[in-house]
């Protein structure tokens, strides 16, 4: 049988209100990474956007799938300085979101593709997101930023990174 | 490195049962993923799981979710429900041997405010009678620490024989 894979790399717990997470030196020890955050925010409009190996020129690219409980719609954006995986609901003030985030064949030497399921129940509102991004470079992933698009992450956020290997 | 994805325990039927339940969910673990393989006695396509922690009956459940049928996208959501639910499965007037298949992910389920969970559901059936997709995003707001999780058919009143629910445990310790 072979032996499981799945293995921890890095936490972060935010013991103060920060803008961003960021897991450096990833090793290429694994196939695929898994990353999972579970945040709140300090004010409104933190909206959940990744960039790999601190590249914020305009190579990223996504698909978005969401329904806010009253309707489904879709969205696509290229040429963009980042992959948004809250494209229609930005997270909680109260209420932590969970972020889940597959980055498949992370190390290889072709584009990287991003898969995230955003989950924001928030008893009356919020939405559930399933979002596809592509990082248009051939380079192996050493570094991932969490960033916010506006006011911070709160304390007590917690963002996991996980190694998957198949082999 | 020692691995984080830890069977706790698995439930695969012999026979029908009305509910599966695991309890004594050791306080262990950071996270918890529960994979299920169901199929229910429904006299209809689509089963949902309707889901209980503590056997929490309160007011305590949201949820919303997006869902697809092969032809439409739609999305819904229910708010100070006494259930969780997950979508969705197969009931017994889908394609004989065919079981829809579940994901979970519950994070922080020792904390006791507000926990957020996902659930990813299919029922693919190979029939011209489209089965269901749904991508959902649940809240409980109970205030223990989640040591029991009961599953029970929506529709239907058993699930059927070879349906399979396993839980595990993920440590970022």
């Amino acid at each position: 049988m072979a032996t499981a894979t799945y293995d921890k790399i890095a936490t972060t717990t935010l013991g103060s209100a920060a803008s961003s997470i960021t897991f450096s030196s990833i090793a290429a020890s694994w196939t695929d990474l898994r990353l999972v955050l579970v945040a709140t925010a300090t004010g409104a409009g933190v909206n959940v956007d990744i960039t790999f190996n601190s590249d914020t020129a305009t190579n990223y690219s996504q698909t978005n799938l969401y329904g806010n409980g009253t309707a489904a719609a879709s969205a696509n954006a290229t040429a963009r300085a980042n992959v948004e995986i809250t494209w229609s609901t930005g997270t909680s003030t109260t209420i932590p979101s969970l972020y889940e985030i597959d980055v498949f064949s992370y190390a290889s030497a072709t584009y990287k593709t991003l898969l995230a399921t955003s989950s924001q129940d928030r008893n009356g509102s919020g939405d559930t997101e399933k979002t596809v991004g592509l990082w248009r470079s051939t380079a192996a992933i050493t570094s991932i930023r969490i960033n916010s698009a506006a006011s911070t992450y709160a304390t007590g956020t917690t963002a996991t990174l996980y190694g998957i290997k198949a082999a | 490195m020692a691995s984080t994805y830890t069977l706790i325990s698995s439930q695969v039927l012999a026979s029908s049962a009305s509910s599966v339940t695991f309890s004594a969910i050791p306080a262990t673990y950071t996270d918890l993923v529960v994979r299920a393989s169901a199929r229910s006695d429904f006299a209809g396509n689509d089963e949902i799981f309707v889901i209980r922690y503590n056997s929490d009956s309160a007011a305590n459940y949201s949820f919303r979710y997006l869902q697809v049928n092969g032809s439409t996208a739609g999305s819904g959501a229910f708010s100070n429900r006494t259930t969780e639910w997950a979508l969705y499965t197969n009931g017994n007037s889908a394609t004989s041997n065919t079981f829809g298949n579940l994901e979970m992910y519950i994070p922080n389920y020792t904390s006791t405010s507000s926990r957020p969970y996902s659930s990813f559901g299919v029922g693919e059936t190979n029939a011209s009678s489209p089965a269901m997709i749904a991508v959902l995003a649940g809240l409980y707001q109970g205030t223990s620490a989640i040591s029991s999780i009961s599953f029970a058919p929506g529709n239907g009143t058993n699930w059927l024989s070879a349906s399979s629910f396993y839980l595990y445990g993920i440590s970022n310790a």
